[in-house]
């Protein structure tokens, strides 16, 4: 089970995170939805403490920690537990999509070579990228780096994924092959948490739809109620313009 | 003429030994130096200025003198150490403070991405400037290491000011006793070009592996 309580953020003074309270269960799936610049991406980096948090607890399975005492030690178990996949990719540029995905397992997790490369080759066929093991990032397009980005977060096993507009990068040709991947990580009952702005797909995916603005949320439930009867004039607003 | 070229090519190992081994000694010194001015670590940071200043501030030969002549008259368990050795020391010392401020700024010039990526796996400082910000930091420092190692190679023939015997040692030995000097210093010239081209198409070929990851 995943629980933050009062999670808080301030960039030269104005909160960005305003006290966000939000538990997921082992399974669920949770979209997050608002307008640019509402905190949306920066929940999730606080959550991995890529942007540390001001203020709040964080509890991830058996971590939990608090943000205004963490240290490296909590940090990093915390990071462990989690996976996160970039809006811009973030592949390992001199290091080919096989060594991607094997980097976590070998350097953090400490598991023998043979065993992490094999591993990562199951995953790279699950991903459908088997022939593109020893392919540099470079020469990947961006469909398939950034289904090797999300290869990478599924073989360190983390009970939290998640993932920061992980199409938005994407030329609209590739959206379609990153979001069936991430429809096949949901199948398998993955614990998720999605920035998105891919409302189709949040209303198929998510079992629980958030609505943030201003850094805190204003509204959250099924997709069918988030999308079908909104009850806040904000959201309201905002489906109006997104669907326009 | 020719009987000069064995002679002086015979100091050739001496020469790539002290410039190898300074640029080893000077690579480590510099990542460190580095790393230390990325994190900014309080007071480490103040000194390590204070020696990347001096050491760019200063020429290499005055520094050379102040070790081999200067130092040992107040510290006296210097004077034990011999000119080779004092060369390699001084050559490390020099070239690593201008390294280090180009290794840094090839460790700042890699992306955000890349650091973002390497601390979302869970990996410790240590383990994301090994694994991935060295490595890459590398790809960008590459030429102009090669370049400043170059300049190293050349720099051993101070090491002749330190009484060390190498080519130009060699070459002056030769030229007193047989009044030759251009042709002695002609063929130090010559060896001293050869090598530093045999180098540059080292650098070539080390730049393609380097960049082997980004070839689209």
């Amino acid at each position: 089970m995943i629980r933050i309580e009062g999670l808080t953020k301030r960039f030269d003074g104005t909160a960005v995170l305003n006290a966000i309270d939000l538990e997921i269960a082992k399974g669920e799936r949770v979209v997050v939805i608002g307008p640019s610049g509402t905190g949306k991406s920066t929940l999730l980096r606080c959550i991995n403490f890529l942007d540390r948090p001001d203020a709040g607890r964080i509890t991830v399975g058996d971590i939990s920690v608090d943000a205004t005492r963490a240290g490296r030690a909590d940090i990093l178990a915390l990071r462990r537990a989690t996976a996160f996949v970039f809006q811009n990719y973030g592949l390992f540029a001199h290091r080919t999509a096989l060594e991607n995905i094997m980097e976590a397992l070998v350097t953090v997790q400490k598991r023998p070579r043979a065993e992490a490369e094999a591993q990562a080759r199951r995953i790279l066929k699950e991903i459908g990228l088997a022939d593109k093991a020893d392919s540099y990032p470079a020469s990947l397009s961006g469909g398939q780096q950034q289904r090797v980005g999300i290869g990478r977060a599924m073989a360190i096993g983390a009970q939290l994924m998640l993932f920061d507009e992980p199409t938005s990068a994407l030329d609209p040709e590739w959206v379609g092959e990153v979001l069936d991947l991430m429809r096949s990580v949901a199948a398998q009952r993955q614990t998720m948490l999605i920035v998105t702005h891919e409302m189709r797909f949040a209303r198929e995916i998510a079992d629980r739809v958030i609505f943030m603005e201003g850094g805190r949320i204003v509204e959250q439930g099924p997709p069918a109620q988030i999308f079908d009867a909104p009850q806040d004039p904000r959201l309201q607003r905002f489906l109006a313009r997104v669907s326009a | 003429m020719l009987g000069l070229v064995p002679v002086i090519l015979g100091y050739v190992p001496l020469t790539l030994a002290m410039a190898s081994a300074a640029m080893v000694l000077a690579l480590v010194l510099a990542v460190a130096l580095a790393v230390e001015r990325v994190f900014r670590v309080p007071v480490l940071d103040q000194l390590v200025l204070l020696f990347i200043s001096f050491f760019r501030g200063t020429p290499l030969l005055v520094q050379l003198f102040l070790f081999y002549y200067g130092l040992p008259q107040v510290m006296s368990f210097l004077t034990a150490i011999d000119g080779v050795t004092a060369a390699i020391m001084g050559l490390t010392l020099h070239f690593a403070a201008y390294m280090a401020e180009t290794i840094r700024a090839a460790i700042i010039g890699v992306d955000r991405s890349q650091w973002e990526a390497a601390q979302s796996i869970g990996m410790t400082q240590g383990q994301m400037m090994r694994r991935v910000i060295l490595p890459q930091a590398a790809r960008v420092a590459a030429p102009t290491l090669v370049n400043y190692f170059i300049d190293m190679i050349k720099g051993t023939s101070l090491a002749f000011t330190l009484g060390v015997t190498e080519m130009m040692g060699a070459a002056q030995k030769e030229a007193a006793g047989s009044f030759l000097y251009f042709e002695a210093f002609l063929v130090v010239a010559v060896i001293y070009w050869i090598m530093v081209e045999g180098l540059s198409q080292a650098q070539r070929a080390l730049e393609i592996r380097l960049n082997k990851a980004y070839a689209r």
